[in-house]
């Protein structure tokens, strides 16, 4: 039995339950402020949307309702797999376990090269779900061999509550939790995010306002300042840099990007550099040439930075994760397979060194 | 080709000159008084209506054998949505132009927002129909427009030949004025995407979407009862009656008038306009500048009746 399969026939009873009008689904936001005459305005994502009753916030996921401010979303599941840790990408989370991988549909954000577009940019009510609450999730992803919960796909920020709820149904069932997001968070939920999971990739879209304003349809600065503060909470943090050609592929838009990961976030942070293959609406775009991404980590390494990796290039080199001080490979990959792994307790095989990262269970 | 100067232009009986607009601004004052909660004089209502649009003229708008949408305002419940008395009316002036029952769709959003306005949710052939876009479902393609990328409703693309758009007139927190052109934030799956910057040019960038643009017929604008803060939910301290209908060809000449109908009414209670708020409704100039019809009140020709 494949992975899909055994997920389809774990998840029967709760995909017979889909009922998109379900009051389950439904269930009080816990970031807000009350305003008069029954707005809210929505605190969890620095978009800090003002909502009317009856309205929705930018996610489109999140509704006021007689002045209480709701999640549609939670537990209504629009995209389950099982997939290696290798696919989100987390090269020094748990290499070459499984995540069972969840998403709900909305996104605070419309990038123009979303992959995902058709359940991030859609209305809950827009696409089929399926009730899976977090028991039920969790009892998914221990009977399927994952050792971690992927909260991932759309934009786990706007699933905020059903992610807290299976965080910690998960810890409690020893399973861990990773989250892969935008990184377009305010503080304090994120710092109480922190507490219930112990891997965060973020995609760092570019390191220009100015492309964030026209391409992400946000702000950078707040992502900066969630990378900074995960890294002080001690969450492992990796950055995931799409290159897209012509929009941010400049030589000094990489070296920005490195010298402010290595004096705000430190040397060990991965930062992976992956292709982009043209959808949604940016289909009059090349991929990008495997050159460019080589450039990229080329600047990268030469500021300092120790674990660079190229990424959506199997078989590239660049994918493997190598001992920054004797310099031979500890995890060799082939796109979402892990190969080889010569670390010993978080430490190179070969001499000793610690690599950063969280390498067991 | 100008919305104004289209063959459709006939409706008033005589072409607007070129470049320029017409809204015919129909008014009762006795349309509902208070006293009367929020029912309206339905006698008076019919009244009003075929004073802005004189039965025979349907004809000029709809042919027969065409599927006809009306498209609703729903969002803020009976308080303050398109009235289904005047829904009704427009039907029965439909049918007598020669339109089947079965070939007029009422829609808007959601079934939810259409039966809290009033309406009941039908989908049954032999008679008008009534659903929410969440019924008809949304195309799988994206349609491109500017700064807009959307799916639209099946409804105003598989279903319907002629759309009439009947907004209400009501201030919005974000956009400044909701009316004609933001109206058709309701046929498209994402509008919560698009209210950054005043609604600006995402208002303008959907109403030009061929879809849209080339299937709205004519813009009646119910305000009967209007709302000039704290929109666009209902907030009954901040209405009025306003006992009017607005009517027109061009969608931004119709917000023009309608918005200095809210500023007039602001200034009348004290408040600050939508510019000094820094709430402006820039859209309708964006709008204008597109082509879409006409925002300079000096070219466009009020017919009060």
């Amino acid at each position: 039995m494949d992975r899909r399969s055994f997920f389809l026939a774990a998840a029967a009873p709760c995909l017979a339950a889909t009922a998109d009008k379900d009051a389950r689904f439904i269930v009080e936001a816990r970031f807000y402020e009350k305003l008069p005459y029954k707005k809210i305005k929505c605190t969890l994502c620095p978009r800090e949307c003002v909502i009317d009753d009856r309205e929705r916030g930018y996610c489109g996921a999140r509704e006021n309702r007689g002045g209480i401010y709701y999640t549609l979303v939670h537990s209504r599941v629009v995209s389950a797999h099982v997939d290696p840790i290798e696919k989100k990408p987390l090269f020094h989370f748990l290499p070459g376990s499984l995540a069972f991988s969840l998403a709900t549909a909305g996104c605070n954000v419309n990038c123009k090269m979303c992959q995902n577009w058709e359940i991030s940019q859609v209305r809950p009510e827009q696409v089929p779900a399926t009730y899976l609450p977090p028991s039920q999730a969790v009892d998914i992803a221990r009977r399927s061999g994952s050792r971690s919960v992927a909260y991932t796909y759309s934009e786990p920020v706007i699933f905020y509550e059903y992610m807290c709820d299976t965080a910690d149904a998960a810890r409690k069932a020893g399973i861990k939790n990773c989250v892969i997001t935008g990184g377009f968070i305010r503080p304090d939920p994120l710092k109480e995010l922190c507490r219930r999971v112990d891997a965060i990739k973020v995609d760092l879209k570019a390191f220009s306002e100015k492309f964030y304003k026209e391409i992400v349809n946000g702000e950078m600065k707040p992502v900066l300042d969630a990378l900074v503060l995960m890294r002080k909470l001690g969450v492992w943090s990796e950055i995931v840099y799409l290159v897209i050609p012509t929009l941010n592929d400049g030589d000094n838009e990489f070296r920005g990007l490195a010298k402010w990961v290595k004096s705000e976030l430190g040397t060990d942070i991965p930062v992976h550099f992956t292709r982009f293959h043209p959808q949604y609406l940016l289909k009059n775009l090349p991929p990008t040439p495997v050159k460019t991404l080589e450039r990229a980590k080329a600047i990268a390494d030469a500021e300092g930075l120790s674990f660079v990796y190229i990424g959506n290039v199997p078989g590239h080199p660049g994918e493997n994760t190598y001992c920054p001080k004797c310099r031979r490979p500890v995890v060799e990959r082939i796109g979402f397979t892990v190969k080889a792994k010569r670390l010993r307790k978080g430490r190179c095989q070969y001499c000793q060194h610690p690599i950063a990262g969280i390498w067991e269970a | 080709m100008h919305p104004q100067v289209s063959r459709r232009s006939l409706l008033l009986g005589a072409l607007a000159a070129p470049g320029r607009a017409r809204v015919i601004v129909a008014r009762d004052p006795r349309l509902q008084s208070p006293g009367q909660g929020s029912g309206l004089n339905t006698g008076r209502l019919i009244a009003l209506l075929d004073r802005a649009v004189p039965p025979e003229n349907w004809r000029r708008v709809v042919r027969p054998g065409e599927t006809v949408g009306l498209k609703v305002n729903c969002l803020a419940g009976k308080g303050i949505s398109t009235h289904v008395a005047l829904v009704e009316a427009i039907c029965e002036r439909l049918q007598q132009a020669g339109v089947s029952r079965r070939n007029i769709i009422i829609w808007d959003r959601l079934n939810s927002d259409l039966e809290s306005a009033g309406f009941r949710i039908s989908e049954s052939r032999d008679r008008i129909r009534c659903f929410g876009n969440d019924t008809a479902g949304y195309e799988d393609e994206l349609t491109v427009s500017g700064a807009a990328a959307s799916m639209l409703s099946k409804t105003l693309t598989r279903l319907c030949d002629a759309i009439i758009n009947l907004p209400v007139l009501k201030d919005h927190g974000i956009a400044g004025v909701t009316m004609a052109l933001k109206n058709m934030f309701g046929a498209i799956h994402n509008p919560n995407k698009y209210h950054p910057n005043a609604c600006d040019p995402y208002v303008a960038d959907v109403y030009r979407m061929p879809a849209i643009q080339r299937k709205v017929r004519l813009t009646i604008c119910d305000a009967t009862t209007a709302q000039y803060e704290g929109g666009p939910s209902f907030m009954p301290h901040w209405t009025w009656p306003c006992n009017t209908l607005l009517v027109s060809e061009d969608p931004v000449a119709l917000d023009t008038v309608g918005w200095q109908i809210i500023e007039q009414k602001r200034a009348e209670k004290g408040l600050k306009s939508l510019k000094s708020l820094k709430r402006e409704p820039a859209y309708i100039a964006t709008a204008a500048r597109y082509g879409l019809g006409v925002n300079d009140l000096r070219r466009i020709d009020k017919i009060e009746v």
